[in-house]
């Protein structure tokens, strides 16, 4: 019993930074109809500069550590929503009236170029971070203790603030509400006034946030991270997004713990090495079964 | 300047109404983002001093890399001003030449062939030339394999080296524990890379494309993973060994002959010599490359090649008129597969050994760099762009930033010459009096 609560502990902190990648699908798959394949390149590149900014600030004596997590949280934000912007700029902007398949391959050339870009300049090796929070609480004793730790908590907070203040700007300020135009009709949006181009970028510099906060939690939560990290995290993220409705922001959160759980159980209670071929089956099965996932719509092609 | 010297100015002068404003403070925010981008990536590095994780600066690094953004930019944006007329071209890269090609399509390729076919007994050709030329030609197989799926039905498949990983494993398989041959193996190996593909493709293809890419993705990684940790079947990270290679009507390739077998060069009366087994898979994989040509080249004229090349344009249009895109995109996908398998089953016999190694994404993504800078649905682009992949890693100081180059240029093409190296995306059949785009 004490065992599943563990790892219902862990599946619930991991599936969050899922959550948060998933939304940078979602968001994307919704405004533009592509998958955006570069962006768990951009949730590795949040990794790195949180990396590098740690490393800098403990350069720099910063050592009490709420205001290094705080610094390193906007600083990975800052940088990583650059990145975010630039990919779009570059790879996907010039695309939008080409052929179906072209932002596509762009978008996995771009993907390719950014895993081998940090594996040339940052080394191939797997870069290790001292625990920055250390500690927790013990919820249960006996002989298998539950512990959830501080860092857990961390995670949990700061993904429900963003969750929060993200939910407020999609349904009430200006820039949701052109956002949501923009997912319905851009020609129409365009029409009456909304800036589309300036609208598809900010969506990718939302998403691109949300992936360097996800990037620097998951530096924290396991310590180590290598240049790779971003493919098989894209994959599951995609999964994410899939299982909760591609489009849908509470589905890919939803959805992001959902995958975080099964992964945390799988590997608990059945085989680590497969724990992400469990992740691929779920995404056949939901593909097959609903492929609208838990809260999306239904397809509808129009000529 | 008078009005004179403006008609007499050479006519790559600028237009009068040329914005330099504009044109620097362009420059400028570029070099800005180049500078946001560089700063945390390029100017600083993490190394590892006696087990102490630490920091290392290179200011110098991207100080170069903001000056070449400002100045590129700059450069970008005189030559597009100086050139307003031209900007709308959307042919190849190399232009003349994809002229050329296509004019004589029929004569280049029988050149080619015949090129290949004697590419042996050429004076400057040693063991490694004809080494690299049967890489080539495995790449070029597994370029027209993917063709199929990408370049005719227009299908993203970024997993494509699962089904050359299912290939050469079910031929290392079959091989070592029923003792059959490569040419008895060869169409099992097909077979279950097929079965692989439809088994796959079914729940996906019902969906719109773009699941297709990350599925595929996905399959490529689990793939993997099962090669690595199904020890039982696949012998796990240290591969399977000792696989047979192929003979030619039952002559062996090897000093000595098996009891009950003769040697290839006790048939024909000839000395020993190893280079006779790299010249007969020379001519292996020459041959199963061109039937893969012929087949595909014979498929695309077929009622079935044609949906998948309608389809390709315009899905909606072919439901409209009765194709089932499911089935006709489950074909191409299942044939794509074989194609791969038939590759993955050469590799297999010509290395004698395989491991998971072999099998990784940046695999897949090779071979889909081969197809998108050939030109989607091009033969013959994929046989340049494979020369191209395979040979510029030789240049040693190229090979570390092969990937990243693939990469960008993925991007590029698409940005600039959608087409290709040589583009020729033109359906092969057209309505009487239609012409060629």
């Amino acid at each position: 019993m004490n065992y599943l609560l563990q790892q219902l502990v862990n599946g619930v902190s991991l599936g969050a930074i899922y959550g948060l990648i998933a939304i940078g699908y979602t968001m994307v798959y919704g405004i533009i109809g592509m998958i955006n394949f570069a962006h768990g390149e951009i949730y590795m590149i949040g990794a790195f500069v949180s990396l590098i900014a740690f490393l800098a600030l403990g350069v720099a004596g910063v050592t009490y550590v709420p205001l290094a997590l705080l610094l390193v949280l906007v600083i990975a934000m800052i940088f990583t929503a650059v990145y975010g912007w630039a990919v779009e700029r570059i790879a996907y902007r010039p695309l939008r009236s080409s052929f179906r398949l072209a932002p596509l391959i762009s978008a996995i050339g771009m993907s390719i170029f950014l895993q081998n870009y940090v594996q040339l300049l940052q080394g191939a090796r797997v870069k290790a971070l001292q625990p920055v929070v250390e500690g927790g609480i013990t919820l249960a004793t006996g002989d298998f203790p539950v512990r959830v730790s501080f860092l857990q908590i961390f995670i949990l907070a700061i993904t429900f603030v963003l969750m929060a203040g993200f939910s407020y700007v999609i349904a009430a300020t200006p820039l949701g509400r052109a956002q949501r135009a923009v997912e319905q009709d851009a020609t129409m949006a365009a029409l009456l006034g909304v800036d589309v181009d300036r609208t598809i970028s900010l969506t990718f510099v939302i998403g691109a946030v949300l992936a360097a906060v996800a990037g620097m939690m998951v530096l924290l939560y396991y310590g180590v991270i290598d240049f790779y990290i971003g493919f098989e995290a894209g994959i599951k993220a995609f999964t994410a997004a899939v299982l909760g409705g591609i489009g849908s922001l509470a589905g890919a959160m939803l959805g992001g713990l959902l995958i975080g759980l099964i992964e945390a159980l799988w590997s608990g209670y059945a085989s680590v090495e497969y724990k992400d071929v469990m992740v691929f089956v779920v995404l056949i099965l939901v593909l097959i079964f609903r492929p609208s996932g838990l809260f999306g719509r239904p397809e509808v092609e129009k000529v | 300047m008078t009005a004179e010297a403006g008609v007499a100015a050479p006519h790559r002068a600028l237009p009068k109404s040329f914005a330099w404003g504009a044109l620097v403070k362009d420059a400028a925010i570029g070099a800005a983002v180049a500078l946001v981008l560089a700063v945390p990536l390029v100017g600083f590095r993490v190394v590892e001093i006696n087990g102490d994780v630490t920091l290392t600066t290179r200011f110098t690094w991207v100080g170069i890399g903001v000056v070449s953004v400002f100045v590129g930019r700059l450069a970008l944006g005189l030559w597009r001003g100086s050139r307003p007329a031209e900007r709308k071209r959307s042919g190849a890269l190399v232009a003349p030449l994809s002229r050329f090609g296509r004019r004589h399509a029929t004569g280049v390729a029988w050149a080619g062939i015949g090129f290949a076919a004697i590419l042996q007994f050429l004076p400057f050709t040693t063991r490694g030339t004809v080494d690299l030329a049967t890489e080539i030609l495995t790449y070029v197989m597994l370029g027209w394999g993917l063709n199929v799926v990408v370049g005719l039905a227009g299908l993203l498949d970024l997993g494509y080296v699962a089904f050359y990983a299912v290939g050469a494993y079910s031929f290392a398989i079959t091989a070592t524990t029923f003792g059959l041959s490569f040419w008895e193996a060869l169409p099992i190996a097909g077979l279950l890379s097929a079965l692989a593909g439809i088994l796959l493709g079914f729940p996906v293809l019902r969906l719109r494309g773009d699941y297709l890419a990350i599925v595929t993705l996905g399959f490529g990684e689990i793939i993997h993973i099962l090669l690595q940790n199904w020890t039982s079947l696949t012998g796990g990270p240290n591969g399977i060994g000792n696989i047979p290679r192929p003979g030619l009507f039952g002559l062996v390739f090897a000093a000595s002959a098996p009891p009950g077998e003769t040697t290839f060069h006790q048939f024909f009366g000839l000395d020993f010599s190893p280079s006779q087994r790299i010249d007969f898979l020379y001519y292996v994989v020459l041959a199963l490359a061109l039937i893969v040509n012929l087949f595909t080249l014979r498929l695309r004229r077929l009622p079935i090649g044609r949906a998948w090349e309608a389809l390709r344009e315009d899905e909606i249009a072919c439901r409209a008129l009765g194709i089932n895109p499911t089935n006709v995109k489950l074909s191409a996908f299942a044939i794509g597969a074989m194609l791969g398998g038939f590759a993955g089953a050469f590799f297999a016999t010509r290395q004698g050994f395989i491991s998971p190694e072999s099998f990784t994404f940046v695999e897949s993504a090779t071979i889909l760099a081969i197809v998108v800078l050939g030109g989607m649905g091009s033969q013959m682009g994929v046989v340049l762009a494979a020369m191209v992949l395979v040979l510029l890693p030789e240049l040693r100081f190229l090979a570390e930033y092969r990937m990243l180059i693939f990469g960008a240029a993925m991007v590029l093409i698409m940005i600039w010459r959608p087409g290709g190296l040589l583009s020729h995306r033109a359906p092969t059949i057209l309505l009487h009096g239609a012409r060629r785009p």
